[in-house]
């Protein structure tokens, strides 16, 4: 089953001409994502050959939509255009838009979300993330799709390569699907909106949360557990020893005052019942001591 | 990027945000002419990027131009909270009458902006809305709306301003949205915002953060950013487009994600509480790094006099091992006899057999690899000890 895409996801590639776009649309295609076209304004009705597959061109997702059929899109367009494209696939009411630009300002970002939440048809993930990956189904996004292969865990995460990192420690047990939700101060899909969707797959046996310091996204995703979720949740928080007031490369992880540490993290997501761990490996072991038994 | 007060001042003054006459200085002398042109009594206030000031004895009065520079003697190069103040602003003094509050900001629970307004400024607004929540208006704001003109007022109102005044602080908090989303604005907060004596509505003080992701449509906001009290290393590290900042530790840290990079430092954290060491920076050389991007981080951290062993950290994504084992080998070629500090590398990921095949051929003496990123910390923390 897996969580929001799975082998008949229909994905476009939002910027695929472009050098990012080629290289991960190919490396998409590797892994057998149903990869069906693609969009840049300007350059529809031309077509590319990427992996040995004829792919078209169109110059909106409307277009794309209707001549491919596709579900979901892939977002590889720089932060100028970012916005133009996200409302594209928006106004096309495309069901998964996958935002993987970084460096969108957050005035777009706030834009693009308030008008996808009032369209209520298009589910964002991003921006700022790496994707997701259901493997052994489909592949969204920049994660490696050899690190691990099809399980029962569930992952979520604000980080990439922690997301990475994570998945190649439980490795053994493969995974459903992993989201990266992207660090930034506004995105699409919370750690709360996985928790939900991994509540309510069946194919899903337990969940890994990754968070990190700023916002308070961890604390109310602890609260959305302790009255929703039934399944197993580990959990880890990146930035206990970060000094407060610095802004660590996410846009959103930055620790001002009280609000937002590490330790207030963990506090609020071990009153839920979850078992965090003070390191990866800590929080993967944790989980295998867990799906043991 | 966070505003000095007197450039949140100036940015004010552009978009037609009433405020009072204002200068910045650097010298007493300087100070004394900005007060003799203004005239009167003026208030004379240090320039750094934290609060508390008042309580620390960086605002003062001075009754006139002869008194201000001898204020700005006191007051420039006094240390803050660790900030040193460069610069003293010199504002025009004015006889205040009430003290109101005003704030527009990213609202990141909500994903959308927040406008905070309260007739009760003057005092922490945390406490007003913790001891006196029905004084505090907090409107969230869709940013595909925006704020009328009935919205404004309606948000006054709820901030319990008298009716008198109404309309004036309706006005101010129009162009203050206005000004939020012309500069692409995180925060724009007026605190306070007064009534004077004579029953003008004017911004006294004003803290402003810009959203560093939208400098491209920006050019001017370039002159905005303070290179004075940037620290060297992080200001090289800027130069090359490296996401640094510098840390008081002795352990150098390399990695790609922030998320990886900031849970790198917490490890070398806890193995260095065995060895009394911490890490000295954060660096993430990002997703997309090259072998360039890697020679140059690494020769950042090997500049910095405090180092005393380095940890690369790389789980590859889209950054392959084995162009950050170039990077290490091409960093070291450059550096020469300037590096002579060892480095600890642990990668893991896309084409980690060739990247370690690569470290491994080099066989520089300073260079030692681990297979797991506990282990790694643990060598890299033992090693900044000796």
């Amino acid at each position: 089953m897996a969580i929001f895409i799975n082998k008949q996801t229909k994905v476009l590639v939002q910027g695929m001409t472009g050098s990012e776009g080629t290289k991960h649309t190919a490396r998409m295609i590797k892994y057998g994502t149903n990869i069906v076209g693609g969009v840049t304004p300007g350059k529809g009705g031309q077509s590319v050959e990427i992996e040995g597959k004829t792919l078209p061109v169109f110059n909106t997702v409307a277009e794309a939509v209707a001549a491919t059929g596709a579900n979901a899109s892939v977002v590889f367009v720089p932060p100028k255009f970012a916005k133009a494209a996200v409302m594209d696939a928006i106004a096309a009411a495309l069901p998964l838009c996958v935002v993987i630009t970084e460096g969108i300002p957050v005035h777009d970002s706030a834009a693009f979300y308030a008008h996808a939440v009032a369209k209520g048809t298009t589910r964002l993930i991003g921006p700022n993330c790496p994707g997701l990956i259901s493997p052994g189904l489909s592949n969204i996004g920049i994660i490696p799709g050899d690190i691990t292969g099809p399980g029962r865990i569930g992952l979520v995460s604000k980080s990439g390569t922690l997301t990475y990192q994570m998945m190649y420690e439980l490795r053994d047990f493969g995974f459903s699907t992993a989201v990266g939700i992207g660090g930034d101060p506004i995105i699409g899909t919370t750690h709360i909106d996985c928790l939900k969707a991994f509540q309510d797959d069946p194919d899903t046996d337990a969940i890994v949360m990754i968070g990190e310091i700023g916002g308070d996204a961890e604390e109310r995703a602890a609260a959305f557990i302790s009255e929703y979720v039934t399944k197993p949740v580990v959990g880890y928080v990146a930035g206990f020893t970060a000094p407060e007031g610095k802004t660590m490369g996410h846009a959103g992880a930055i620790v001002s005052g009280s609000s937002g540490t590490a330790e207030g993290k963990k506090v609020a997501l071990e009153a839920a019942g979850v078992k965090v761990g003070k390191t990866p490996s800590e929080t993967a072991a944790l989980m295998r001591a867990l799906l043991k038994g | 990027m966070d505003l000095f007060e007197y450039q949140a001042r100036d940015l004010f003054e552009e978009h037609n945000i009433p405020v009072l006459a204002g200068a910045v200085a650097s010298t007493p002398e300087a100070a004394e002419a900005a007060a003799a042109k203004m005239g009167g009594k003026v208030v004379v206030k240090a320039q750094v990027k934290v609060g508390g000031r008042g309580k620390a004895g960086g605002v003062k009065l001075a009754q006139d131009a002869k008194d201000a520079r001898e204020k700005a003697e006191e007051i420039l190069g006094m240390d803050i909270k660790g900030h040193t103040v460069h610069q003293v602003m010199i504002a025009q003094a004015a006889p205040i009458a009430e003290e109101y509050y005003m704030a527009i900001l990213l609202d990141r629970a909500n994903r959308n902006f927040l406008v905070m307004a309260s007739v009760a400024g003057g005092m922490e607004i945390e406490e007003v809305a913790h001891t006196q929540p029905e004084k505090l208006a907090r409107v969230g704001i869709d940013p595909n709306v925006g704020i009328s003109q009935e919205k404004a007022l309606e948000i006054v109102r709820a901030g319990q301003f008298p009716a008198d005044i109404t309309k004036d602080v309706a006005d101010v908090l129009l162009k203050l949205w206005a000004a939020f989303v012309a500069e692409d604005a995180t925060l724009m907060e007026i605190n306070p915002l007064v009534k004077t004596e004579g029953g003008r509505i004017v911004a006294l003080d004003g803290k402003v953060t810009l959203d560093d992701n939208a400098s491209f449509r920006h050019p001017n906001h370039e002159a905005l950013i303070d290179h004075a009290s940037a620290n060297p290393l992080e200001a090289a590290a800027k130069e090359k487009n490296l996401n640094y900042v510098k840390l008081d530790g002795e352990v150098g840290i390399i990695g790609n994600g922030a998320g990886l990079v900031m849970s790198t430092l917490d490890v070398v954290a806890y193995a260095g509480e065995k060895y009394g060491v911490k890490p000295a920076n954060f660096l993430d050389i990002g997703g997309g790094a090259s072998a360039q991007v890697m020679a140059d981080g690494l020769s950042i951290i090997l500049g910095d006099p405090d180092v005393r062993s380095v940890f690369v950290n790389v789980f590859g994504g889209i950054t392959a091992c084995d162009a950050v084992a170039n990077g290490i080998v091409q960093a070291l070629e450059m550096l020469g006899s300037k590096a002579t500090k060892p480095i600890v590398v642990r990668l893991d990921g896309n084409n980690v057999i060739e990247g370690r095949k690569i470290l491994k051929d080099a066989a520089h003496p300073l260079v030692q690899q681990l297979d797991t990123m506990d282990g790694a910390a643990a060598k890299a923390a033992e090693l900044a000890a000796k």
